[in-house]
């Protein structure tokens, strides 16, 4: 196709809920009562919650109307630098729906619910060699819960030696969640720079390392898009002051079958399934975000666990040095069976999966880094990070630039992250991507440069082609107006 | 974004490295962030301050700033109590663009020592920071 791919469309406007229906109108039949009639107790009955009263094709339209102003990746390329928005193959929600998946009853006992048990524990040991940890927890929701258990699991870890510890190293190229997580968890977090080659180095990490620091924290790779190289000289100053290293294994997509985690010196790491997984995510269903750990760590990841005790699988409780539930009953299981529906249907080209993910990043950065300007100017890994210095003297800026993309019909990447680049543009194209679509990428964003030369109120009115155009951030910040 | 000729640095007030700028008035010297701090932040949002009583020590991080891009910490530039805050900034955040070293004034502080006013920045030596 020549065109470019973002155009224009009939679509329909659409009110909120609230404004469309009318008072009685209803979309659901009651089943007929079976039981007996009943009193109930007062502090149960009164004021229902503010429902619109609509019919069934009220919201079925109302819900496609607003999908059709949206944009997700089955419409296009979606390069949102580290959330790894890749394609999610159908067959997936396929094998999720199976009725065998879908009537089960979280309460079943174990020895009506041995199929998805059977499941769960496979993707246990998919995950344990994929990262060379052998013992994994499934419960976490997504990657900050994760994150959050993994701290836990920390903290528990160090109290069970008797040496409570309170600090814990971020780096500044880690994910902002991870110093939010770590404080969530009663640690004081201490921020640590990284080097002029935008990766750790260990001497600034063996200035800081004591016997009050429980560990450090590392987004590895970074969210530079870097590989932290320093890694096992870090593990081992961290190990040797009796500390723990944990991994934010959110950029996972590059590294699988190509590092062993456990190898390198990570004591715990999450992983997010919903990114390297490819389960849906953002606005299309729930993550997860399982965590996995070294032998030592074992006795205190969250309950229940599943166990094998022979040709059957249970679940149990017996691990008195666990830090107790983390999710309702045992996670987001229909993310589970997605995520391992994955890993069957690649098996070992899971590897090419990262090496064709670090190809494409590389192939974005190498062919826009004469276009926008490169501060890191070496091999990255699954996303390259650009900034808007190039064209500051059109002042235009990123954000003018990214919703610009909108027009030629791509998502926009991650703007203004991470910190320690100004103006920061992060793309992450992840290995779904085609030639054809990464060529017409890059050409958008050669054209988009162009015209901050030629035409900058272009980009500074841009996007002039969705249906809602740019919207007012900072009024939605100052004076949010909630309905419903 | 403005250039570096377009920033507003008043001659009456000392700058932190991490630009916060403090004016003496008096006994007490007030605290906010300089023009280009607001301009590089963009739109701010939220602008979250302690309660007055409280004391910190020089460097020590006494709130957040939020914009539609981020959140930065705010820093002391001087040790001691803050005796007022700008209870302004909660309807009005945006006095912190329009008008940095007037009414987008954050904390007004009682220093515990006022020669650490000496230690901050002149208005040439933060400007020569900002050209880097």
């Amino acid at each position: 196709m020549k065109e470019v791919i973002g155009t224009t469309g009939l679509v329909m406007n659409e009110p909120l809920l609230w404004e469309k229906g009318v008072a009685g109108r209803i979309g659901f039949s009651m089943p007929r009562r079976d039981v007996p009639e009943a009193p109930l107790d007062a502090s149960l009955t009164g004021e229902g919650p503010d429902f619109p009263d609509l019919s069934e094709v009220d919201v079925v339209r109302h819900y496609t109307r607003l999908s059709q102003w949206n944009y997700g990746v089955d419409t296009g390329m979606y390069p949102l630098g580290s959330c790894t928005m890749k394609y999610n193959p159908k067959t997936h929600e396929r094998q999720a729906a199976l009725p065998g998946f879908v009537n089960a009853h979280p309460m079943l006992p174990a020895s009506m619910a041995q199929g998805i048990l059977a499941l769960m524990h496979e993707l246990e040991t998919c995950l344990a060699e994929i990262t060379g940890l052998p013992a994994v927890t499934l419960q976490p929701a997504a990657g900050a819960h994760g994150e959050l258990t993994g701290m836990m699991v920390v903290r528990a870890y160090h109290n069970d030696r008797g040496k409570p510890r309170h600090k814990i190293l971020i780096p500044d190229t880690a994910h902002g969640t991870n110093p939010a997580s770590s404080a969530l968890c009663g640690f004081t977090p201490v921020p640590v720079s990284s080097s002029a080659r935008g990766v750790l180095a260990q001497e600034t990490i063996a200035a800081v390392m004591d016997e009050d620091t429980a560990g450090i924290m590392i987004t590895n790779p970074n969210t530079l898009g870097l590989f932290e190289e320093n890694i096992r000289a870090i593990a081992k100053i961290v190990h040797d002051k009796g500390g723990l290293v944990y991994v934010d294994g959110a950029n996972m997509n590059a590294m699988m079958g190509i590092v062993s985690m456990g190898a390198i010196g990570v004591d715990v790491m999450h992983l997010n399934l919903h990114k390297t997984f490819s389960t849906p995510h953002g606005g299309g269903g729930p993550g997860a975000g399982p965590v996995c750990v070294t032998e030592a760590l074992a006795p205190f990841l969250p309950v229940p666990r599943v166990v094998r005790e022979g040709d059957a699988y249970a679940l149990s409780y017996d691990f008195p040095k666990s830090i107790g539930k983390v999710h309702a009953f045992y996670g987001n299981v229909g993310v589970l069976i997605k995520a391992y529906c994955y890993i069957l249907s690649l098996g070992k080209d899971l590897k090419r999966v990262s090496q064709l993910a670090v190809l494409n990043a590389n192939y974005v950065k190498e062919r826009l880094k004469d276009t926008f300007h490169l501060p890191y100017d070496r091999p990255c890994m699954h996303e390259c990070v650009f900034t808007d210095k190039n064209q500051e003297a059109h002042k235009v800026t990123t954000l003018d630039m990214a919703k610009r993309l909108i027009d030629y019909g791509f998502h926009p990447p991650t703007i203004y992250f991470p910190l320690v680049v100004h103006g920061a543009i992060m793309i992450e194209p992840t290995e779904t991507e085609s030639k054809e679509t990464l060529d017409s990428f890059i050409a958008a964003c050669r054209a988009i440069a162009t015209e901050a030369a030629q035409s900058p109120d272009t980009l500074r009115e841009a996007p002039t082609k969705p249906k809602v155009r740019r919207l007012d951030e900072t009024l939605a910040a100052r004076h949010p107006h909630l309905a419903g | 974004m403005k250039e570096l000729n377009e920033l507003i640095l008043p001659d009456d007030v000392r700058f932190t490295e991490d630009h916060e700028w403090a004016r003496r008035e008096g006994e007490t010297v007030r605290v906010g962030i300089s023009d280009y701090a607001q301009d590089q932040l963009g739109d701010i949002v939220f602008v979250e301050l302690p309660e007055a009583g409280s004391t910190f020590g020089k460097g020590d991080e006494f709130g957040t700033v939020e914009s539609v891009k981020t959140v930065s910490e705010l820093y002391m530039p001087v040790g001691g109590e803050v005796v007022t805050v700008n209870e302004e900034l909660v309807d009005h955040p945006e006095y912190v663009n329009t008008d940095p070293y007037g009414k987008g004034w954050m904390i007004e502080v009682k220093p515990d020592d006022l020669s650490e006013m000496d230690a901050l920045l002149d208005r040439d030596a933060y400007l020569r920071q900002l050209e880097g």
